[in-house]
């Protein structure tokens, strides 16, 4: 990766990723990103840019979201101490409990941000993509706020996966659309959701829900979910007595790991650490780690790492978590790696079972199967740093994650029935 | 001559003979891998110019036709290698000139400057890639104009004029006019708008301009063909040697209309 960068070219690369300097102006984070996109959608970005360049600063658009996260959101989310887990791993754990938000993850920070963008646009209507479902429901939820039509593209396999999610987008009033092609996952969806766009690039506003994509959707998203590291920024320093020695978070596209990761970037103390899923294994189309195993290419619009074969074919990916289960990651993550600002370790789907089941059982919290894997790293890593204080990012409740997880009784359900 | 020229060239030539360009696309090593250099030179003896679709795993402009014709050429085995060594194979069988489309990562994974050394040793005129704007494009366009090869550039019905005219000027081999806002494959007939927009795109071009997306029966080529120098015909062609059907029969009956 190193040889991406000329000598001398991380820090500056990171002085200007602390200074808010990324993306530039071609929508680039250093070597990575920019917009790799079919002629028919380039004035729908340039539409859409110009409005993100618009709304974002705007003191109205601000105020607004500001109010739609407090009173339909419920933030700020709890910051909450896990004192039997810390017991256990040795270390001071604390959870950013972005699983209480609405829709019960944080992507409805990302969702009604953009719902709130696509009316001041103009928007007809909104489509979506969805791995976990997770965007799915909360972009027809925000698109039910803001009275928009939603549309939500996701693969048959995770349908499958997450079914209690689909009828939830159902019930909120969206059209949920069944995609075959392909790996019939995440990749799938964006990939068919991009085609339905190019149809009417005038009248749809496509709502993407992590930071990966095409300029400006990386740094757009990131921006509407950084809310979530300001938080936990101010709450770790009022309530745990100083900032965190390690921040943990699951990282598939990467939205939520970006947004907690991003307001504590200059913060040099605080080792930051992204966790991908390892799946079953190292080899191709075992897992998920796009950035522990891929390589540079581009994929959906973006420069960034993905997994691929020596052809330039984009491979499929194995997760037990839908919402981790994609080739590609954000291009700000692959800055932040090869600038060594964030470590990228990978935890596997057995680790991710067991880290779930710790927590339901310590602390009384469900997590999503995505956030497992953040705990599982982070309790190796509690394991060789013994004393230290850790935060975890619980990216999302595992309601959702039923179906699965009946399918491994053994690893969660820790009593006898009465 | 440089390689991009003689697609230029073949076209005037088309149009000297008083045609319409005809363009068929095919899928490299789709339905099958074995008789490719066989469809490839039955297809150019009846096009002008040849566009071969090297098989992404992510075509994101395309449509249920062209996804499923790439997703199972890359099960036969179908790699942008794969198809520049038959390439070399067909060299001497197959005259008109050769444009490969590729979406840019399988391009970036074989690296720009190899692929424009062995793409112009192989015969191949021109690239096309659909998920490359203009504003990336330098990189590899400078690759490719060092061996004299072309970057096609596409314009859609939402191109705005001063954009149109960019595009124009920095085409090379012919200026690609999407026919349709959508993707490839559609049935829903050319839009009623088709001539005024690809005259003024022919306006806007020093090069000859072919059109594409939903051109499927020979009346859609003669309508093309009134306002601009060549049709693409890719899906509908795709269809046809899926079915086992007779690709230069197909193209033939294509230009009675025409």
């Amino acid at each position: 990766m190193s040889s991406l960068l000329k000598a001398g070219e991380a820090e500056t690369l990171l002085a200007a990723a602390i200074d808010g300097r990324l993306p530039d102006k071609r929508g680039r984070f250093g070597p990575f990103g920019g917009r790799y996109i079919p002629e028919t959608l380039v004035p729908a970005f340039e539409r859409l840019e110009a409005g993100v360049r618009r709304y974002l600063p705007d003191e109205s658009f601000q105020r607004e979201f500001r109010a739609e996260l407090a009173d339909w959101v419920g933030r700020p989310t709890a910051l909450t101490f896990a004192p039997t887990l810390s017991e256990r791993w040795g270390a001071e754990i604390w959870l950013k409990r972005e699983d209480l938000a609405h829709t019960g993850a944080h992507k409805i920070n990302n969702a009604i941000g953009q719902a709130l963008l696509a009316k001041r646009l103009g928007a007809e209507r909104v489509i979506a993509e969805t791995g976990a479902g997770q965007h799915g429901v909360a972009s027809a939820a925000a698109c039910a706020r803001v009275g928009l039509p939603c549309t939500v593209y996701m693969g048959e396999v995770d349908m499958e996966r997450q079914a209690p999610n689909v009828d939830r987008m159902r019930r909120l009033g969206a059209e949920v659309v069944a995609v075959t092609s392909g790996d019939a996952t995440l990749r799938a969806a964006i990939d068919e959701a991009m085609r339905t766009w190019v149809t009417d690039p005038d009248g749809i506003y496509y709502l993407l829900g992590s930071a990966v994509g095409p300029h400006p959707y990386p740094w757009l998203v990131r921006e509407l979910q950084s809310v979530i590291g300001r938080e936990s920024r101010e709450q770790m320093l009022g309530r745990a007595g100083g900032l965190p020695d390690a921040v943990f978070a699951c990282v598939g596209g990467g939205s939520n790991a970006i947004g907690l990761f991003y307001p504590l970037l200059g913060d040099a103390g605080t080792r930051l650490i992204g966790v991908e899923a390892g799946g079953r294994g190292t080899g191709l189309g075992d897992n998920s780690a796009t950035l522990a195993t891929g390589r540079p290419g581009v994929l959906q619009g973006s420069y960034t790492m993905i997994l691929q074969d020596d052809d330039g074919q984009v491979q499929e990916t194995h997760s037990i978590s839908a919402g981790l289960d994609y080739s590609g990651v954000g291009p700000e993550h692959a800055l932040l790696q090869a600038i060594g600002r964030v470590e990228y370790l990978m935890a596997g789907d057995d680790e991710a079972l067991e880290a779930l089941g710790e927590l339901c059982e310590t602390e009384g919290i469900l997590t999503a199967l995505e956030t497992a894997h953040a705990f599982a790293a982070a309790k190796r890593w509690a394991r060789e740093h013994p004393g230290t204080r850790l935060l975890v990012g619980n990216s999302g409740r595992g309601d959702k994650d039923m179906p699965t997880l009946s399918k491994y009784p053994a690893k969660v359900r820790q009593h006898a029935a009465a | 001559m440089q390689p991009h020229e003689r697609i230029s060239d073949a076209l005037a030539r088309a149009a000297d003979e008083g045609r319409t360009g005809l363009v068929p696309f095919i899928t490299a090593g789709y339905p099958r891998t074995d008789d490719f250099v066989d469809v490839l030179a039955a297809v150019a003896s009846a096009g002008d110019v040849v566009e071969i679709g090297v098989p992404f795993s992510d075509p994101l402009a395309d449509g249920v036709t062209i996804q499923r014709s790439s997703f199972e050429a890359i099960r036969n085995g179908v790699s942008l290698r794969w198809i520049l060594e038959r390439l070399e194979e067909a060299k001497g069988r197959v005259d008109a000139p050769l444009v490969l489309m590729s979406y840019l990562n399988p391009l970036l994974a074989y690296g720009y400057e190899a692929l424009a050394g062995r793409a112009a040793d192989c015969g191949v005129c021109a690239f096309i890639v659909p998920d490359l704007p203009y504003e990336e494009s330098a990189e590899l366009r400078a690759a490719l104009e060092a061996r004299g090869l072309g970057l096609v550039q596409l314009v859609t019905p939402a191109t705005p004029p001063g954009r149109l005219q960019t595009l124009a000027g920095a085409s090379r081999g012919f200026l690609y006019a999407v026919t349709i806002t959508g993707i490839t494959g559609g049935d829903a007939g050319l839009p009623p708008t088709l001539a005024d927009y690809l005259d003024r795109v022919s306006a806007a071009s020093p090069l000859p301009v072919c059109a594409g997306f939903g051109i499927r029966a020979a009346a859609d080529v003669a309508n093309v063909g009134r306002h601009a120098a060549g049709a693409i015909v890719g899906s509908a062609l795709v269809e046809v040697l899926e079915q086992g059907g007779d690709p230069a029969a197909f193209l033939n009956g294509l230009r009675a209309g025409a």
